[in-house]
């Protein structure tokens, strides 16, 4: 099992009531595996089934393996300017 | 090399900003002030705070700009607003400075855009009846209620 720290903003901290929440997953897990995960903690049904995923800054895709020692976060729609 | 700050928890400042892309060869400059406004969605918007991924936002501002002055002979400079940001107040500056204006304007329009569909920030309002909502332009009304829980 590797330990994955998520960072959440804005709608999304407050759906799942913190700004970083922690996930066990096993080796070789991908973002649809994070993703499905968060979507089981308390609030997580609320997120949308795809939301935006970043890793070291940069979008991952559904099917991408995560690396436990990269920087995670899901972003809500961005609403910037 | 100057490490650059584009996310400012203080009032932006265009003067500066400005002063920061112009030099003698350039005939040109172009600005875009994004102001917070009073209205939303046919609400009365009574304040607003801006939140950000700050290393993130910071690095997606920084590749806007390479990218800009890669593409167009102009010197871009790009700040955005954090936190409470009061009715009126600049919320996003773009300054885009160049021999002739035509490029000038082009990029400001090309970088605000980007800032808008790229850069990790995200908005809660506050409205005249002291509910308040995130701005979501992907929802169908445009903002995504405030969750009352807990």
């Amino acid at each position: 099992m590797n330990q994955f720290q998520v960072l959440l903003f804005a709608r999304y901290a407050e759906l799942l009531g913190s700004a970083q929440v922690e996930v066990n997953l096993p080796s070789g897990a991908t973002a649809a595996d994070l993703i499905h995960a968060l979507r089981q903690l308390p609030g997580g049904d609320l997120l949308p089934p795809t939301p935006f995923l970043v890793m070291n800054h940069a979008q991952v895709r559904a099917g991408q393996q995560l690396d436990p020692s990269a920087e995670l976060a899901l972003l809500p729609p961005l609403a910037g300017g | 090399m100057i490490r650059v700050r584009f996310l400012s928890q203080v009032p932006l400042e265009l003067t500066p900003l400005i002063d920061s892309v112009t030099a003698p060869d350039r005939g040109a400059v172009a600005t875009f002030a994004g102001l917070v406004r009073n209205h939303h969605a046919g609400r009365e918007v009574t304040a607003l705070a801006y939140s950000a991924y700050e290393p993130m936002a910071e690095q997606v501002c920084q590749e806007i700009v390479r990218e800009t002055e890669a593409s167009w002979p102009v010197r871009i400079a790009l700040q955005h607003r954090l936190g409470d940001v009061p009715i009126g107040e600049a919320a996003v500056l773009v300054v885009a400075s160049s021999a002739h204006r035509a490029a000038a304007f082009d990029a400001v329009r090309m970088v605000i855009d980007a800032v808008k569909s790229r850069v990790p920030i995200w908005k809660r309002e506050r409205y005249a009846d002291g509910s308040e909502a995130w701005v979501d332009p992907t929802a169908p009304e445009g903002v995504t209620p405030v969750r009352e829980n807990r």
